[in-house]
């Protein structure tokens, strides 16, 4: 743990304390949908990264599948339904 | 571990005296403001709102581009990754510019555009090369991670896994540990934003696709 300390090559120059990494992690975990269900606080750090990186994978992905669908809809959709979906939203 | 309190309420009346005292406060009381404001923020009604609107009118250009050039689809960038780009234009638009990662998005279009012209030029493999720079640090998994294999031994995991975060996080490659922590508690926020405005408005053209066109505003 304190090998972090001497190991850290932040160029701003100042200090982070674990503590600090330790909030920002737990704040992390608050966001995790499966980490805040089924876990309590014991998880460790690397673990809540691990998922964070693996969420964050997945939603790229999700939002990848749904622009590759958007554009298929749009693709067979004419402009009457996108003027009727601005009109929708913009009230 | 003391629980974190999102209540967007007591934020409101809070935010008011902490701003003032910004300049005299450590900036960790001042980030932590602005993490529980920005997870608020991106949960309101209102600012799905603003980002399907926004969503909206960028894909109504594309669309408009689309079919002025050809009937057949364009081959450069292929329609899905210019509806992804275009939404995460507008989810970079709708931070406001606050964050690392909005600005990366919206000063990369810029860098792309260049990009892809030195590289039509230049190789053969031309289109592969453009998804490559699009796609950025998402998808290129050649010779990163046997970088980072050479380093594991001397980094410590959560150091490592950091790194690999600020990969997938826009704008954060060479930003010290916090950075990236708060970048990408924002992010995922924004993304999970996204996710459901992208999902809502796909249901909608759908829905409406089939019911045919007896849709119709439910106000006039």
């Amino acid at each position: 743990m304190s090998s972090r300390r001497s190991r850290s090559r932040q160029s701003g120059g100042s200090r982070i304390t674990d503590d600090q990494i330790y909030d920002l992690v737990s704040k992390l975990q608050q966001l995790l949908p499966q980490v805040r269900n089924s876990h309590s606080d014991k998880v460790s750090a690397a673990k809540v990264l691990q998922e964070t990186c693996n969420y964050v994978r997945s939603l790229h992905r999700e939002v990848d599948d749904l622009s590759e669908r958007l554009s298929e809809l749009l693709a067979t959709a004419d402009s009457a339904q996108a003027a009727i979906i601005r009109s929708l939203l913009m009230q | 571990m003391a629980s974190m309190i999102r209540n967007p309420v007591t934020n409101a009346n809070s935010d008011r005296s902490s701003q003032k005292k910004k300049k005299k406060k450590p900036s960790a009381a001042m980030s932590k403001e602005n993490q529980q404001q920005s997870h608020a923020k991106w949960k309101s009604e209102a600012q799905q709102q603003i980002y399907s609107s926004k969503l909206i009118q960028a894909l109504s250009q594309l669309s408009l581009n689309n079919n002025n050039t050809s009937s057949s689809p364009p081959s450069a960038p292929r329609p899905g990754r210019a509806v992804r780009e275009a939404a995460d234009r507008a989810l970079a638009v709708a931070a406001k510019g606050r964050t690392r990662w909005s600005r990366a998005i919206l000063t990369s279009r810029v860098k792309l555009k260049f990009r892809k012209q030195k590289r039509n030029r230049g190789s053969a493999a031309a289109k592969v090369g453009a998804s490559v720079t699009v796609t950025g640090s998402n998808r290129s998994r050649k010779s990163r991670f046997s970088v980072s294999k050479l380093r594991a031994k001397s980094l410590p995991t959560v150091q490592r896994k950091v790194k690999v975060l600020g990969r997938l996080v826009p704008g954060c490659r060479k930003q010290p540990l916090p950075v990236i922590l708060e970048e990408a508690t924002d992010y995922i926020a924004a993304l999970e934003m996204q996710v459901r405005a992208m999902s809502a408005l796909a249901d909608l053209l759908s829905g409406s696709g089939t019911v045919a066109s007896s849709s119709s505003p439910p106000t006039s």
